[in-house]
């Protein structure tokens, strides 16, 4: 039984990376300006990047999918229901991306850049050559937890109808009254993938460690 | 304004579901919680099987997305001859995600007694579970709760999942409301008001629950 179950269930691996990858991208390219605008001189701009960021937290990820799925055709544009889960997912990984980076940002002494200015180099560099790097290495761990986490999260995409592993499962346990296996299935689909993801993400901060020459 | 009324109307309709999403909650946090700390002492056993158990729950609750949880339990209890209602089902499903994560927060609270607290039990012949009822859990506890009240918002935007196995919650009475008006949009958005809102004061609460923890360590 399994051997049926597993190549038809494994169809939704692609959707299931897809949206959550593309999520991630959008989101955590979101979520830079995010940090920016909460970081930001003017105080207005402030205040709207942090609004945003805890609106988009505390509304439950269904809601925000069905909202832009539903909701917005009433008025706006009519959405496919991948570009939907797409859309959602990168709203709510902007939010939690900009946090993420915002924690990185701290954990920079101030020092590094008072030491950047000191040398002359320009706040540009500053940011791109000195802060960014370090910024980047102490939140890389959290943003291969927060993916995880959105990789899991994705299994919602399947209550708009996105093909991904969890509408897959389902529709095998209707078809062959195997729910148990069928969900087992899905799950431990899900299980190796976050454990890839885990393990290169090791991987890599492993690498960065030794480059960077930090213990 | 015209939405605001919209709104107004559909209230009446929403409460009943609005009940059931706080109950689910409830009961998932009142059963997850004791759970969670069981799987904790297990995974600090000496005999090595408790471990394993308790590894295997939890690695599961926490591994598998909740939805795919939730629909595991709905799909296979009926086939092993368990019928119970949707509501049950989806408490079940949460309990069991809520115990895994909270299983990780009551383990870093344990740790994070010194161990000098266990040795002091000890001499002062407070042995095995006497010691650690008395001496090593309330401290573990008050590390723990803070990050347990942010657990339990989560559930609480959880408990919306429960929608999918078409338990009667918020969703899914704003589902049937938008089904039938065809105002998706606007009853949507009035779930997220409500979503939303709910969750700040729970947040409230956590904040306040924490300067209250943390009121004898900012004495001294």
């Amino acid at each position: 039984m399994i051997m049926e179950l597993l190549p038809a269930i494994a169809r939704g691996v692609g959707l299931t990376l897809y949206v959550t990858g593309a999520s991630l991208l959008f989101g955590g390219i979101i979520g830079l300006v995010l940090v920016g605008a909460v970081r930001s001189p003017v105080a207005i701009v402030r205040a709207i990047a942090t609004l945003y960021i805890n609106i988009v937290r505390v509304i439950p990820p269904i809601t925000w999918l069905f909202l832009i799925y539903f909701g917005l055709p009433q008025y706006a544009l009519r959405l496919s229901t991948i570009q939907a889960a797409i859309i959602g997912f990168s709203i709510i990984a902007s939010a939690f991306m900009a946090e993420i980076y915002r924690s990185g940002l701290l954990s920079i002494p101030d020092g590094q850049r008072e030491a950047a200015h000191a040398l002359g180099l320009s706040a540009v560099t500053t940011v791109g050559h000195i802060i960014t790097p370090q910024a980047f290495r102490v939140a890389l761990p959290a943003i291969a937890t927060y993916g995880i986490g959105l990789l899991k999260d994705s299994a919602l995409a399947s209550t708009i109808g996105v093909r991904e592993i969890t509408y897959y499962a389902q529709q095998s346990a209707k078809q062959t009254h195997e729910g148990l296996l069928s969900f087992i299935v899905a799950g431990a689909l899900y299980i190796v993938i976050s454990l890839v993801v885990a393990l290169v993400s090791r991987q890599v901060d492993l690498r960065l460690r030794r480059k960077i020459g930090v213990a | 304004m015209d939405m605001l009324t919209q709104w107004i109307g559909w209230l009446p309709n929403l409460a009943p579901g609005l009940l059931v999403s706080l109950q689910l909650t409830g009961l998932s946090l009142l059963f997850g919680f004791p759970l969670g700390l069981l799987f904790a002492v297990m995974a600090a056993a000496k005999f090595p099987p408790l471990q394993w158990v308790s590894f295997f729950f939890v690695e599961i609750g926490r591994g598998l997305p909740a939805l795919v949880l939730l629909y595991l339990m709905y799909f296979s209890l009926p086939d092993a001859g368990i019928t119970l209602t949707s509501l049950t089902t989806a408490i079940i499903a949460l309990t069991w995600n809520t115990g895994a994560y909270a299983s990780e927060y009551f383990r870093a609270g344990l740790a994070a007694v010194p161990l000098g607290q266990k040795e002091a039990a000890l001499t002062s012949g407070l042995r095995g579970w006497t010691g650690f009822r008395i001496v090593i859990l309330p401290q573990a506890l008050r590390i723990s709760t803070p990050p347990l009240a942010g657990l339990a918002v989560l559930v609480f935007q959880g408990s919306a999942l429960a929608f999918v196995i078409a338990v009667p919650e918020l969703m899914s009475k704003g589902f049937e409301i938008a089904s039938i008006t065809f105002e998706y949009l606007s009853v949507y958005l009035l779930t997220a008001v409500i979503y939303g809102s709910l969750t700040l004061v729970f947040l409230g609460l956590v904040r306040v629950l924490e300067l209250r923890l943390g009121r004898h360590l900012q004495r001294n």
